[in-house]
């Protein structure tokens, strides 16, 4: 197929296309997920984590195995293996402050990747799979985070990893034999260190990049939402088939995907460079202790992104000399996510087109999530003890106790409050 | 479906026997998959099991023997067992006399859950003798260690009477190492299987009736 208004290289290229082509469907996949999927042009600020999330993803993949050359698995080595990266390895110290910064940082961009997903409606149908999918990420990026935290084998890698794997001996008859059995020992070892590397290093990656394609398959198949939550597949163009409000996803988010990287990377690198242990919160001092079974920490407290469920965690008492009541509400603070989908009544998607009965819960649950999540990076005798008419509780107990109760009520009430709102007139088109 | 696939299926519609369902060979494939499940479920029984404690964590659990004789009155030393810490507490006669005072305040005063301390520990001091407490220094809430206050008052407020504050999330433990009501532990702290080889040394993790 040699085209003479061609250069002879132009021609070979396209030859090794059509060659390519007939054995694999490479043009057809750039069509159908680049240059021929056609997103809502009205894209915003909001819409720049769910490419930042992925670009994270790769950074810790990246950085993680060039880590796992120098780092040991071994209770006995495993701390020392970590300060040998830190000051022996050459640029050691850059690869795991980019690893460190970066679960933090992943958690910071999922967060407002969610937090757009909810104020724009975009779990709603027909996109209902996306979101399912999207909470499972969030699950296994947790998992991903708590595995990966035991590793340096510092006091609070340690503590944390006894505090959570206690938590499931707390359901009833066989909770104690699931902590052992998780643990691989009696107390938290060099068994449980070694097979959290393991869920660290293999399991769950490979879950979560899974999880990541069925994401942006189940996204491409029925489009991405926008901040007017209005379907631009409804109206299009009579002679190409093309949405009216649709742009090509490249070249124009690719481009725009780009500059959110290159802001996000100044504020990253300024992070790894200058603050990484971020005051304590991405790096917690304890940590640079090394685990010591004997000896609990004077405050333990588990990395900001799990303070808010932690906070419930600890907010709910135990009942019948059970603890399994406060280790359930905190599963549920997480999983509630996944039944937005069908909590929501509202006719419209959007923040845009709600009216202010849905607007004041929703400020209400994101106080809840902001105040939650400090109170579970101190102790809950911070504020101190109310008095004798309280029956002398923790202040911040009882704060906490009232934010788990708004907390849930988001959810619970949504059905209710959701429908009730006074909604404004959706658009056709999409607004810019 | 390809045309070949089709041209197949037409020619079977002109064979007359397109819609027989072949129940035997049907059967046969329901029988195949349900073995073959069958099969991977007991592929998995060895890949749990592996997870379990090894023999090697089953016989580090050994008892440790310790020399109780230089612990002060009124002080205490953390052994380990099972890698767990083991507190031994040589209580003063005041601190054994105030175990008895508050009983209201204990969500479990006279040790009724039996899984908590050997039968030979369910008295007054949970103890053997009524000065030496042994109690495994881990919270029966989420399994930290709690910190030692067994000094009256301090930063444990005017009404404390000497015991244990786990940091973690705020258990309250005495001497005996019963839990205080209005804890989030839920139960009293383990006393381990132990007894005396001599009057000065204690052998924990065994007591008279088990052998080592």
């Amino acid at each position: 197929m040699t085209d003479k208004n061609k250069s002879p290289l132009a021609n070979a290229l396209d030859d090794t296309l059509s060659w390519v082509d007939a054995r694999f469907p490479l043009t057809s996949n750039i069509k159908a997920h680049l240059t021929e999927y056609y997103a809502p042009k009205n894209f915003n600020f909001w819409y720049f984590f769910g490419s930042l999330a992925l670009m994270v993803l790769v950074l810790q993949i990246l950085t993680g195995i060039f880590l796992t050359m120098h780092y040991k698995p071994d209770a006995e080595l495993a701390f020392g293996s970590v300060e040998y990266i830190m000051r022996d390895v050459p640029w050691g110290w850059l690869i795991r402050y980019m690893h460190s910064t970066g679960a933090s940082m992943f958690f910071v961009v999922v967060y407002l990747h969610m937090f757009r997903g909810i104020i724009y409606g975009s779990y709603r149908a027909p996109r209902e799979l996306i979101w399912l999918f999207g909470v499972a990420i969030f699950l296994a990026l947790m998992g991903e985070a708590f595995f990966g935290y035991l590793l340096p084998w510092g006091q609070m890698s340690y503590w944390g990893a006894q505090v959570i794997v206690n938590l499931f001996s707390a359901i009833p008859f066989i909770g104690p034999d699931v902590s052992e059995w998780l643990r691989g020992d009696y107390l938290v070892s060099d068994a449980t260190l070694n097979r959290f590397f393991a869920f660290h290093v293999i399991a769950l990656p490979f879950v979560l990049a899974g999880l990541v394609v069925a994401h942006l398959i189940a996204l491409h198949e029925v489009g991405s939402n926008n901040p007017d939550g209005v379907e631009i597949k409804k109206l299009k163009d009579k002679k190409t088939g093309i949405p009216l409000d649709g742009i090509p996803f490249h070249p124009y988010y690719t481009v725009k995907d780009l500059v959110g990287v290159s802001v996000f990377l100044i504020v990253f690198s300024a992070i790894v460079f200058f603050a990484p242990e971020m005051g304590g919160y991405f790096l917690e001092a304890n940590n640079f202790v090394p685990a010591d079974p004997l000896k609990t920490p004077a405050h333990i407290a588990p990395v900001w992104y799990f303070t808010p469920y932690y906070s419930i965690l600890r907010a709910v008492p135990p009942i019948l000399n059970s603890q399994f009541p406060g280790v359930a509400a905190m599963g549920l603070s997480v999983v509630a996510f996944a039944f937005l989908p069908w909590l929501d009544k509202s006719p419209v998607k959007s923040i845009r087109y709600r009216g202010t009965l849905y607007k004041k819960w929703l400020a209400a649950f994101v106080v809840s999530f902001l105040v939650l999540g400090y109170l579970g990076t101190v102790p809950s005798n911070i504020w101190g003890q109310f008095g004798a008419w309280m029956g002398g509780a923790d202040r911040a107990t009882v704060v906490a106790r009232f934010f788990t109760a708004v907390y849930f009520l988001f959810f619970i009430l949504m059905p209710w409050y959701s429908k009730k709102d006074k909604t404004k007139p959706v658009p056709d088109r999409v607004t810019g | 479906m390809s045309d070949n696939q089709n041209d197949k299926q037409q020619a079977d519609l002109q064979a007359g026997e397109p819609n027989q369902i072949d129940l035997e060979k049907r059967n046969f494939l329901i029988a195949t998959s349900a073995v073959g499940a069958l099969g991977c479920a007991a592929v998995a029984v060895p890949f749990v099991a592996s997870m379990t404690p090894s023999e090697r964590a089953k016989a580090a659990g050994a008892p440790v023997e310790v020399d109780i004789s230089k612990i002060e009155p009124g002080t205490m030393m953390t052994a380990e067992w099972r890698g767990q810490p083991v507190w031994i507490i040589n209580r003063t006669d005041e601190m054994t006399a105030e175990l008895a005072k508050h009983n209201d305040q204990l969500s479990d005063p006279a040790c009724e859950v039996t899984s908590q301390q050997p039968e030979y520990c369910k008295n007054s001091s949970r103890s053997i003798k009524p000065n030496v407490a042994v109690v495994v220094g881990i919270c029966t809430h989420l399994g930290c260690s709690p910190t030692e206050k067994i000094k009256p008052g301090g930063d444990m407020g005017e009404n404390w009477t000497g015991g244990f504050f786990c940091p973690c999330h705020g258990s309250k433990f005495d001497l005996a190492g019963r839990v205080f009501k209005g804890s989030p532990a839920p139960i009293n702290l383990v006393v381990p299987p132990h007894k005396y080889l001599t009057d000065n040394t204690l052998l924990i993790g065994v007591d008279t009736e088990e052998k080592a």
